[in-house]
């Protein structure tokens, strides 16, 4: 019996692409692409539930607010305070302000939000829908005649998308609150030169480019923990997967569009 | 307008599945169903796990799409129409899911009125409020409409459920395991609102079970649903009373003999 079943697995022919891993991960980016098209379809159409996005943007701002706060705060005095003797060497520490800001709102600001908002509310969503998925909720909002996808779906993906760049907006001003703070306590310098010296150096551009960076993964996080809430399979373990990939992949799916941002955005610099 | 009482005409197929296919990739779940349910009759589907009577349910309230056979639902081709069209038919469906599947981030209140304000724009507060308290009186559980639904019980959930299908006085009821899980003398009383709903507001019902004396009491007609086809069907003496071995089993364990 038993030689019999193993001779006939033997036989099959080989019934993969590539690897069974790989041909799993084209597929999934495949269906993830069709999730998106979805998205894009459902976007315009009415109903558009303008409550509910509403209530989402609230429960993703006051989500991620307090987290965003401490950590933009510490992360202005820190970087401000690890980086004077390396400036103050060549009697520098004049452009404190200066190194500071750009450093904050061309790279950390967006970066540090998108992070802590993929963990923070990401794995919300990813759980949230996932729940709902495998207790029925979202079959019962269906026959319900509420569109879930849209009802569930369009509008945490708009949240996500609207609140993640004024989140990076807030800890980008946090993280120069606690920057002056250093400065002055260090330097003296009054809160006019702070300002003065620090936005001199600071552009149309590398907003911009912070504020788009902000948007695209703000889009990224909600569309991925979506995905993943959204096609949860095998009960509460799925759930508990669901949260997780979704904050793995937005995290790593943030870091590859911060490097290709940046290279675009570099290419229009004067 | 409340006619109680059993009223089946049998000139009036609300529900009418001929040789419905559906597979999940290798697993051929459900093999030719053909299956009439006349308005105002409980039907009682039977079977094991896994037979896939979920599926077809699923597949009757267009939440599934079958890969052949023509699913007939209140007069309209439940795979040939568009999502609106399925939309508005779906009001007239009322589900009960298998574990209840309440809204958790909502209270009961906000569950049973989810539907209503969604669907009925023109109702004021106070009608709303009036629907939702007339629905949970009809399953007995005007005391819980603050709470939230972590906080109740099976039962008590599953009974919920069924008042926030109820309250779209659907023409339908989908019963998916309706006392699954649920102790002897609260299934008794799912059991019997089963067939309060069907006497007082004439619906038609599809109610899936394993659960013998819920099929005795509520179906008027049983099907018996084995390697995705119906093998047997009729009332419950003429199922239980034709001695098919395949049956023998079930009526064992439910009612040791
Ligand atoms: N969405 C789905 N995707 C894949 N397989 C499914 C799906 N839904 C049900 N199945 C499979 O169909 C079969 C019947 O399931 P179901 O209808 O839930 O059984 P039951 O009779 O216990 O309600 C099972 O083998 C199940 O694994
Ligand atoms: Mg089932």
């Amino acid at each position: 019996m038993h030689d019999a079943s193993m001779k006939v697995k033997q036989k099959q022919p080989r019934r993969y692409v590539i690897s069974q891993k790989l041909d799993a991960f084209f597929i999934d980016m495949y269906s993830l692409g069709q999730f998106m098209g979805r998205f894009f379809r459902a976007v315009f159409l009415p109903p558009y539930e303008f409550k509910e996005i509403i209530k989402q943007s609230y429960a993703v701002g006051v989500k991620s607010l307090p987290l965003i706060t401490l950590t933009g705060f510490i992360t202005g005095i820190v970087f401000t305070k690890q980086s004077r003797p390396s400036l103050s060497e060549f009697g520098a520490t004049s452009w404190l302000p200066s190194l500071v800001a750009i450093a904050i709102i061309r790279a950390l600001a967006p970066l540090v939000t998108g992070l802590i908002t993929a963990g923070k509310v990401g794995s919300n969503i990813g759980a949230e829908l996932g729940s709902m998925k495998v207790t029925e909720q979202i079959d019962a909002m269906e026959v319900s005649a509420t569109n879930p996808f849209k009802f569930l779906v369009v509008t945490r993906v708009l949240a996500t998308t609207f609140m993640v760049p004024l989140l990076m907006l807030y800890m980008a001003l946090l993280a120069l609150a606690g920057a002056f703070v250093n400065v002055h306590a260090n330097e003296q310098t009054s809160f006019v030169s702070f300002i003065e010296n620090g936005f001199h150096s600071i552009n149309f551009i590398d907003i911009f480019s912070s504020v788009l960076k902000s948007i695209v993964f703000g889009f990224t996080i909600g569309i991925i923990s979506c995905y993943q809430g959204y096609n949860t399979t095998q009960g509460t373990q799925g759930v508990g997967r669901a949260a997780n990939t979704s904050v793995v992949m937005a995290m790593f799916l943030i870091f590859i569009e911060e490097i290709v941002i940046v290279q675009i955005t570099n290419w229009f610099r004067p | 307008m409340i006619k109680e009482g059993l009223h089946i005409d049998r000139t009036k197929c609300v529900i009418c599945i001929r040789d419905l296919h559906k597979s999940f990739g290798p697993n051929h779940v459900l093999r030719g169903i053909d299956l009439d349910v006349y308005q105002g009759e409980n039907v009682v589907v039977l079977g094991r796990s896994g037979t896939g009577k979920s599926v077809l349910i699923k597949i009757i309230a267009g939440l599934l799409k079958p890969d052949k056979g023509t699913v007939n639902v209140l007069g309209n081709d439940v795979t040939a129409i568009s999502y609106r069209e399925l939309e508005q038919l779906r009001l007239r469906i009322g589900f009960s899911f298998q574990n209840s599947a309440l809204y958790d981030s909502m209270t009961v209140r906000e569950n049973l009125e989810f539907p209503l304000l969604r669907n009925s724009k023109h109702l004021s507060r106070g009608q709303v409020t009036e629907a939702v308290e007339k629905a949970l009186d009809a399953v007995g559980l005007s005391q819980t409409i603050n709470q939230w639904p972590a906080e109740l019980s099976g039962g008590q959930r599953k009974r919920i459920g069924i008042a926030r299908t109820l309250i779209m006085q659907p023409a339908i009821m989908l019963y998916d395991e309706p006392t699954a899980g649920l102790d002897p003398i609260t299934s008794m009383e799912i059991n019997e609102l089963i067939k309060e709903v069907q006497l007082k507001f004439n619906t038609s019902s599809i109610i899936i079970t394993h659960d013998l004396t819920c099929a005795k009491i509520t179906g008027d007609r049983l099907a018996v649903l084995l390697d995705g086809r119906f093998v047997q069907e009729g009332s419950f003496e003429q199922v239980f009373s034709s001695g098919d071995e395949r049956l023998k089993s079930f009526y064992d364990y439910n009612f040791i003999t």
